[in-house]
């Protein structure tokens, strides 16, 4: 399955945006980790921005960073959202209401826990009424996007955005998940090349294990390992670099992708 | 799209285990909604639970994923035969070769309620036998499933809500398509928690009563549980009789997270693509199922999307009465009954009904009516604004 990247949006901890991660993953600068910054969605409304969630705030970033690079208008371009975490936060403020005295929850955090949350307020953001999924595969998730995404791509014959998004728990689940940091990673990807398109991917499904593209540096490959959406740091450094050649992924067990990368 | 057969299915729900239990259900227009008494919930309303959960066990070797949603999963996997039809599957295709996409709205999180009641005093911390991923994660139910029918194919969860499980079909549909794998497991389950029972409460959504769809007088949902699967396989070889899937299509409201476009324009939409991706027309559809909630807004904005396709003629009805919302379960719960709509030429009456609103337009059904099936609609439709509409039918 073949299709062609168009857009990059990238955060993660001392990686702040496409532009400035670029130079960290072809090692012109060094990689210092920091907090994520994740910046106010400019896309909703001042009134949404305070109700909505830190994960859909990631995920709303890196999809209009993508949008940006790519040059493409989002309202007419179908997603595909893949987080392990999901809505943590929201998910623990329930939680401790729901073991409390008093279980009555707020309508808007109710809203605000499905796993979707990022997709609908997505949807609403940029006036999109192009299909939607929102995906989950543990540590796979990045990889579980990836493939649905190019399997769109080839049904289709449209452009597919990848939003890839991971946010750390608050205590108690932080313990039982711990989650290295805040990583969000976004891809447009079409099904021909176009003015903007920077690299293809062939991905070729592998039912067997095998050993997954490390990162070389130690810090950024201890990131790849501590995020489930960062599993996609091989593939950006890949993208980064310009270099032709295979990139591996870990899926699901005894699974894998190959994704063949060419700079175009 | 290429249609698909599907060759096996299995259901449980507050119906019944089993799709003979289901069939005859629908049948004597039974609902399986009863007054809550779930957990500790305090809440005037009514559900659809599957009876047994409690003390029912999941398999030995899988006990770390010992919880309510995985229960369920394997209560239905037994059911209909189905998971020996996977192991005669696994033996034609090789495990690898066959893909996983299920749907889930909140998987195992009754087991992160119960772990919160249970945090240390002094620390807070959770108990020592939370078990995140194979409880709480929404993966948890893939890989549960995954293991329990010994498949090593690719696969993931969809987590959209109350559209979840239909958009799976999609999901494998696209995959068998490109190759990625020769057939695919498809499914959802949701089970009964605090979260959904107490938050649908707080957006003043659940009905006091057994919900009544399309009802002048419906005041809301009432929350049910349930699980469906069903194995997809390429059409090459179709037997006549064969149940097939024919269109699906997939749409965002764009519009608000709790409330669906008051004209059902993403609806419309949907529904429009499951029948362009099939290649039919709006006549050749002889029964929709609805989403059909029973809220206010769901009813009047559906019914909107489906005269504007449709007209007034198709005769439509939504099950919810008799199984309640079954949330992330309830694309693939529906998928199934109108695979048996098809097969025992049945067009299920509403149950709890009992007076229409006039403001509806479509032909909705209060009775059971006897008449050939041939191909049928489900709409499903989720927080988020998300939707989804299959199209199925059977082989000529």
């Amino acid at each position: 399955m073949r299709a062609f990247v168009e857009g990059v949006g990238l955060l993660g901890p001392g990686l702040q945006g496409w532009e400035a991660a670029r130079r960290v993953l072809t090692g012109e600068e060094p990689f210092r980790s920091a907090s994520t910054i994740i910046p106010a969605s400019e896309l909703l409304p001042p009134a949404e921005r305070r109700r909505t969630p830190v994960p859909v705030k990631l995920a709303l970033a890196v999809g209009q960073e993508a949008f940006q690079n790519a040059g493409r208008d989002a309202a007419h371009t179908a997603t595909v959202f893949t987080s392990s975490s999901g809505e943590g936060e929201t998910l623990h403020q329930m939680c401790e209401t729901l073991a409390s005295a008093e279980p009555e929850v707020s309508p808007t955090r109710f809203h605000n826990s499905v796993h979707n949350a990022a997709a609908g307020y997505w949807s609403i953001a940029t006036r999109s009424r192009e299909a939607s999924t929102s995906l989950c595969a543990y540590d796979a998730s990045f990889s579980a996007g990836l493939i649905e995404a190019l399997t769109q791509v080839v049904s289709w014959r449209k452009p597919v955005a990848l939003i890839a998004y991971d946010q750390p728990y608050p205590e108690p689940l932080h313990s039982a998940r711990p989650l290295l940091a805040s990583f969000g990673a976004a891809l447009v990807l079409t099904p021909e090349a176009t003015g903007r398109t920077s690299a293809s991917f062939e991905l070729e499904f592998l039912p067997d294990e095998g050993k997954p593209t490390r990162m070389s540096d130690s810090a950024l490959e201890e990131l790849r390992l501590g995020v489930p959406a960062a599993r996609a740091l091989p593939l950006l450094e890949a993208l980064a670099r310009e270099t032709e050649g295979d990139v591996v992924l870990d899926f699901l067990r005894e699974t894998r992708l190959r994704v063949g990368v060419s700079p175009c | 799209m290429q249609p698909l057969v599907i060759s096996r299915f299995c259901v449980a729900n507050g119906l019944g285990s089993g799709s003979d239990a289901m069939l005859r259900a629908l049948r004597g227009k039974r609902s399986g909604l009863a007054p809550c008494h779930f957990d500790t919930a305090r809440i005037d309303t009514y559900v659809g639970s599957v009876l047994g959960l409690d003390d029912f066990r999941v398999r030995p070797d899988l006990g770390e994923y010992d919880c309510r949603n995985n229960r369920l999963a394997q209560l239905c996997l037994e059911q209909d035969g189905f998971a020996l039809e996977i192991a005669a599957a696994r033996d034609r295709y090789g495990a690898g070769r066959i893909g996983l996409y299920l749907g889930t709205s909140t998987s195992g999180l009754h087991a992160t309620e119960l772990a919160y009641r249970r945090r240390d005093p002094t620390t807070g911390a959770l108990p020592a036998d939370y078990r995140y991923a194979e409880t709480q994660n929404a993966y948890s139910l893939g890989e549960f499933v995954r293991r329990y029918l010994g498949l090593t194919g690719p696969g993931f969860v969809v987590s959209s809500a109350c559209s979840s499980s239909a958009k799976v079909l999609g999901n494998a549909a696209r995959m068998i398509a490109a190759g990625i794998c020769d057939a695919a497991v498809v499914g959802g389950v949701d089970s009964l928690c605090l979260m959904t029972l107490y938050g649908f409460h707080s957006l003043g959504l659940t009905s006091t009563g057994p919900c009544r769809p399309y009802d002048v007088d419906r005041d809301g949902i009432s929350i049910g549980e349930g699980g469906g699967f069903a194995l997809l396989e390429r059409a090459d070889r179709v037997e006549p009789g064969a149940i097939l899937l024919l269109g699906v299509g997939e749409s965002s409201d764009a519009y608000h997270m709790s409330t669906p476009h008051p004209e059902g324009l993403g609806a419309r939409i949907a529904m429009q693509q499951a029948l362009d991706s099939a290649g039919l027309e709006p006549s050749d559809i002889d029964y929709i199922n609805l989403h059909g909630t029973a809220t206010k807004s769901n009813d009047a904005s559906e019914d909107k999307a489906v005269f504007e396709v449709f007209g007034g003629r198709t005769p439509c009805s939504s099950t919810k009465g008799a199984t309640g919302h079954l949330l992330g379960a309830a694309g693939i719960t529906e998928a199934i009954v109108c695979i048996l709509a098809i097969e025992h030429g049945l067009q299920p009456g509403s149950a709890n009904t009992t007076s229409v609103d006039p403001a509806l337009k479509s032909n909705y059904l209060l009775e059971n009516k006897h008449a050939k099936v041939t191909r049928a609609l489900t709409n499903s439709f989720g927080f988020g604004g998300s939707n989804c509409s299959l199209v199925l039918g059977v082989a000529g």
